[in-house]
């Protein structure tokens, strides 16, 4: 799972019959002090994220279908498992990310 | 998936059985404000794209999937969708 935060809603009529009903959010994967890291990317979201969220994405097929619970569609890739909340690093290490900030 | 504007047509008449009767159309990958991220790729269309259109693409095994004449193809990006807005905001109050 990688940390990202939410930064747009995508809206598509016409799409995949996987892809019907599900919402569908662009993330911009972060490292842990909050900074973009690699290029964004579509999830489908399946914790009810909105933007602004630091969120949890599992960008591996058969993880992405366990998280919106249908394995039947087999071309979900990418998906949103959880909000976070807040993150604690050890003193020594990355600075702890302000989540009210972020 | 990534987002991707479509940028043109790639014919091809001689191609795998898989790949009969399936649209490919060249794809340049952009980011949510539409700036061009990466380079340009083939996938083949299952949404109905045309050129011009922002699309939602999906690129690896999953493609494959997509394909109308079976899974098991070689098929690496499969447009997936086309994409009618991309809101950035506001942002939500928690």
């Amino acid at each position: 799972m990688t940390l990202a935060k939410v930064t747009a809603n995508v809206v598509s009529t016409e799409k995949h019959a996987h892809y019907h009903g599900r919402k569908i959010l662009v993330v911009q994967p972060v490292g842990p002090d909050g900074k973009p890291k690699g290029k964004s990317m579509l999830a489908v979201d399946g914790v009810q994220a909105g933007i602004g969220d630091l969120v949890l994405v599992v960008d591996e097929g058969g993880s992405a279908r366990a998280v919106i619970g249908d394995e039947t569609a087999v071309t979900i890739r990418t998906a949103i498992c959880g909000i976070v909340d807040r993150i604690d690093v050890a003193e020594d290490s990355a600075t702890a990310i302000d989540i009210e900030d972020r | 998936m990534k987002l991707g504007r479509v940028i043109g047509r790639v014919v091809c008449t001689q191609k795998m059985e898989c790949f009969e009767g399936l649209k490919l159309l060249l794809v340049q990958p952009v980011d949510e404000g539409g700036k061009d991220a990466g380079s340009p790729l083939v996938a083949f269309d299952v949404a109905r794209a045309g050129e011009g259109d922002l699309v939602m693409f999906e690129a690896g095994k999953e493609a494959a999937q997509a394909n109308p004449n079976g899974w098991f193809n070689p098929a690496d990006a499969a447009i997936l969708g086309v994409v009618d807005e991309v809101s950035t905001g506001p942002r939500r109050s928690r």
